[in-house]
């Protein structure tokens, strides 16, 4: 499945990155320490996170992960936007909290 | 030049976590045995403690850097420290507006009590103060420099609370006056795998939340007396002004 399916899926917004929306997902990763998800996450895994630090797109584009989405209706700052558009990593945004997006995720991926 | 004992990173009794013990007589008797020239009182979120720490410490002859430990939105330990009580003032609004509304249940987080000198209880603070404020690491880093404080990240060794657990590595451009190592590591030790700590100038503190911490890991400052521009310099380097370990 690629990140712009998701989207409309999730009723998702696109932040920035959009460069990133034909990334293709390979499972999903939530966690709020960028420390863990440095040590964990995998390649083309979609990120979950309340984080809205600039540090989350370089951890991103570390491991190679597909998209970033920031849950709760927080927005990140603007130096997280830019970095994301220079990575061609998605942010996207949701107003909903990890639980539920996360849940969500998971039927979506489960049934491919 | 002369050299000043420093330990910048004292709680007292006023953090939830802080041993009940560390009044504020007893912290500066204990940092006076210690032989401590210079300590840094850095309660959770707060600063109540500080002016009267900084009048005792001074019929003492300890020189009192007044601030607190502040926990960020992501959860990241700074010490952030101010000269005057104007600015102090600022930066105990700026706690107060942040911290989130949520009580203090002192069964399980300890109490968080503010005493006067003869150590009577003069007030108590309801908010659990160990919570994280609703500003991020950048947005308290302007807060603290726009205020001509000095920004410190804490424990940046640690796997809890510290810019590296929070954050992952340090943020691109970072404005630190210094980064804080814990007493269970050293220098040497964790720039093996972080040489970028190597950038900033190092410190190192107790973290004391009880009174037989106090001064177990200190930081030498080279100055020409202690105040609080002359320990800016020596964090710049400024002048033969530095810091040195044991």
């Amino acid at each position: 499945m690629k990140i712009a399916e998701i989207i409309s899926k999730l009723n998702l917004k696109v932040l920035s990155g959009h460069n990133g929306l034909e990334n293709e997902i390979t499972g999903g990763y939530v966690s709020d320490l960028l420390s863990d998800v440095i040590g964990n996450a995998r390649e083309g895994e979609v990120w979950i996170t309340i984080q809205t630090h600039q540090n989350v797109i370089a951890v991103a584009s570390l491991k190679d992960l597909s998209a970033i989405i920031i849950v709760k209706g927080s927005v990140p700052d603007e130096d997280t936007m830019k970095k994301s558009n220079e990575e061609d990593i998605p942010v996207l945004l949701t107003d909903s909290d990890t639980f539920n997006i996360a849940g969500r995720l998971f039927e979506l991926l489960k049934k491919e | 030049m002369k050299i000043f004992r420093a330990d910048l990173h004292i709680h007292s009794v006023l953090s939830p976590c802080g041993d009940l013990e560390m009044s504020p007589a007893n912290i500066i008797s204990e940092a006076k045995a210690r032989g401590l020239d210079i300590i840094g009182i850095t309660d959770h979120n707060t600063t109540r403690h500080c002016s009267l720490i900084k009048k005792l410490a001074a019929e003492s002859g300890i020189f009192v850097m007044q601030g607190a430990e502040i926990t960020t939105k992501e959860e990241v330990h700074c010490l952030a420290f101010f000269e005057n009580s104007d600015t102090l003032n600022l930066l105990q609004y700026f706690l107060d507006l942040n911290l989130p509304d949520f009580k203090n249940k002192p069964l399980i987080f300890g109490d968080q009590v503010q005493v006067d000198e003869n150590e009577n209880i003069i007030y108590t603070e309801e908010k659990l103060l160990i919570n994280a404020i609703s500003r991020s690491f950048e947005e308290i880093e302007a807060f603290v420099h726009e205020n001509d404080g000095l920004f410190i990240p804490a424990h940046v060794d640690r796997m809890k609370n510290s810019i590296y657990s929070q954050l992952g590595f340090l943020p691109e451009n970072m404005k630190a006056d210094a980064l804080e190592l814990s007493a269970s590591t050293t220098f040497e030790k964790f720039s093996v795998n972080h040489p970028e700590v190597g950038r900033y100038t190092v410190i190192t503190n107790s973290d004391s939340h009880f009174p037989g911490q106090i001064g177990t890991s200190f930081t030498f400052f080279h100055l020409e007396e202690p105040t609080f521009q002359e320990i800016k310099l020596a964090f710049k380097g400024i002048g033969g002004r530095k810091v040195t370990f044991r």
